[in-house]
């Protein structure tokens, strides 16, 4: 069954959107947008790095998106505004990458895949990655669940309780990090951010619990991935964006039901 | 033993100086009030107390195992986050929900456990906030202004239902205050502080100010009290004691007032 292309792109779909969505709310909550996009920019640059040391392109782009979270946190303590930081690191990191990637020979052409997905290329041991690298992330949210929400709720009342609240975001920064890492080749580097907030904000009119947020966002992301795929079949479209397509149409009919529930 | 005991506390925020060479403890069952103007440090120290702040110098010792009830003066809270009443009361501990609405009805918030956070007035919003504190069954109580946004009969309502919170489980209370002449009656100690602690001592008796009596006394059933003192000298010269009236008691011995607690 995994010899089909097709399936193995549905279920490199499916893995990303159960990690990514409920990943998203935090995103969300945190008001994070900004973060996620940079991270995922700079994953570009842990592409080119991979593939001039021929390292697997999950382990370099992991390591260039956790360097990059760091240098976001020293910086925003160093007195920079944060969304001044994230502008600068992302924006850079995204041209050194495409600077980068031109030094590496033969690889010119494929670019587009990483910075859009291929989702229909993905091989079984890409999906292994997927999976292992999405379940990782989902038990880590589990795992971590009241003491991040607690910590996103406010900084002070997570330390009045007792937890560190930077130890809670640096969980999520290794969870954002690996979700970034998988998502590469199935949505790219560019869309990323898109799969991890626009289920979250399509849930949100649904929800009335944190909980019910993250299970929706999740409900929701895995109808765009499999209606975006088909969607590209039917229509021969590129499939990443057409799953970010499927999403956003979801996130207009959820929003378009609260306004007419008034 | 003391509950908190901090020593020469030197706090500085983005690079500016808030608190100097600060001491402060609090002893089982005491109840003090920290008054002082706008940005002298008051919530700042609540929160190095706390440990949501690191001092540079100087330490913040807790007896060990102290449970912190934490009420801070607002929170920032992302109206993308759905979280009723309820659901926030069982953060990050999983709490029964008969306490829960035992709690609520304890801080005189009986009737909002199915709101959503996001939609409390200030005074709401601030007894649910006690709530929660109450909740983790403190050793010590802080609440920073909150009475802050009370009309005088609301504040007095307020402090009295401390004081009943205080004798019924016997914590110590650390109330940060605004408001430099009236503070709560119960206080033990009143705490000046201008980033430094200016001075400290019984709040007076308001005996025989029978025409602030008259002001604020009928109608709060006695839980207003004035704390007179004089803010005439300067405070570029370092900060000796001699400028105040003699009303205080400095350096009040709070250990031997405990027994007045239960």
């Amino acid at each position: 069954m995994l010899d089909d292309f097709l399936i193995r792109a549905a279920l490199a779909g499916l893995g990303l959107a159960i990690a990514a969505a409920p990943l998203g709310c935090f995103v969300a909550w945190r008001r994070m947008a900004y973060f996620g996009d940079a991270t995922a920019h700079a994953a570009i640059l842990g592409v080119a790095l991979s593939l001039a040391l021929s390292l697997p392109v999950v382990v370099g782009t992991l390591a260039v998106v956790l360097v990059m979270a760091a240098l976001v946190y020293a910086l925003s303590e160093r007195g920079l505004a944060m969304d001044t930081v994230l502008g600068v690191l992302a924006h850079s990191a995204l041209a050194f990458g495409l600077v980068a990637v031109t030094f590496v020979p033969g690889v010119r052409l494929d670019l587009s895949a990483y910075l859009f997905g291929d989702i229909l290329a993905v091989s079984k041991s890409d999906l292994a990655v997927i999976w292992v690298g999405a379940a990782a992330v989902v038990a880590l949210v589990v795992w971590r669940w009241q003491a991040l929400l607690t910590a996103t709720v406010s900084p002070d009342l997570a330390w009045a309780s007792g937890l560190d609240p930077r130890r809670e975001s640096r969980i999520l920064t290794l969870a954002l990090a690996v979700v970034v890492a998988v998502a590469i080749k199935v949505v790219g580097a560019l869309l990323v951010s898109a799969m991890l907030l626009i289920p979250a904000a399509a849930a949100r009119p649904l929800a009335r619990s944190p909980e019910s947020m993250a299970v929706i966002a999740a409900a929701i992301a895995v109808l765009a991935a499999l209606g975006g795929l088909w969607g590209a079949f039917l229509f021969d479209t590129p499939a990443g964006p057409s799953m970010v397509c499927a999403a956003a149409v979801i996130f207009a009919a959820t929003t378009l039901v609260q306004r007419l529930r008034g | 033993m003391n509950l908190i005991d901090a020593t020469g506390l030197r706090v500085s925020l983005g690079g500016q100086p808030v608190l100097s060479d600060v001491d402060f403890s609090i002893a089982p069952g005491e109840i003090v009030t920290i008054v002082g103007p706008n940005g002298s440090g008051k919530s700042t120290l609540l929160r190095t107390l706390i440990g949501a702040v690191r001092p540079e110098s100087g330490k913040v010792r807790h007896r060990p195992g102290l449970r912190l009830g934490y009420v801070p003066q607002k929170l920032a809270m992302d109206p993308t986050l759905p979280l009723t009443v309820m659901r926030f009361l069982s953060l990050p501990r999983r709490v029964p929900a008969a306490e829960r609405a035992a709690a609520l009805e304890e801080a005189g918030a009986g009737t909002l456990g199915d709101r959503p956070m996001t939609g409390l007035s200030g005074g709401q919003f601030q007894r649910v906030l006690l709530a929660r504190a109450l909740l983790n069954k403190p050793d010590v109580l802080l609440l920073d202004e909150p009475t802050q946004g009370l009309d005088q009969p609301g504040s007095a309502a307020f402090y009295r239902q401390i004081e009943h919170i205080r004798s019924h489980l016997g914590c110590a209370v650390v109330m940060v205050s605004h408001e430099l002449h009236v503070v709560m009656s119960a206080s033990d100690r009143v705490v000046c502080l201008n980033g430094h602690v200016c001075c400290q001592g019984h709040p007076e008796v308001v005996a025989q100010a029978a025409e602030y009596r008259a002001l604020f006394g009928s109608g709060t059933h006695g839980a207003l009290a004035l704390f007179r003192h004089e803010h005439s000298h300067s405070h570029d010269a370092g900060c000796g004691h001699a400028h105040h009236d003699g009303h205080h008691d400095h350096g009040a011995a709070p250990a031997s007032r405990t027994a007045e607690a239960g």
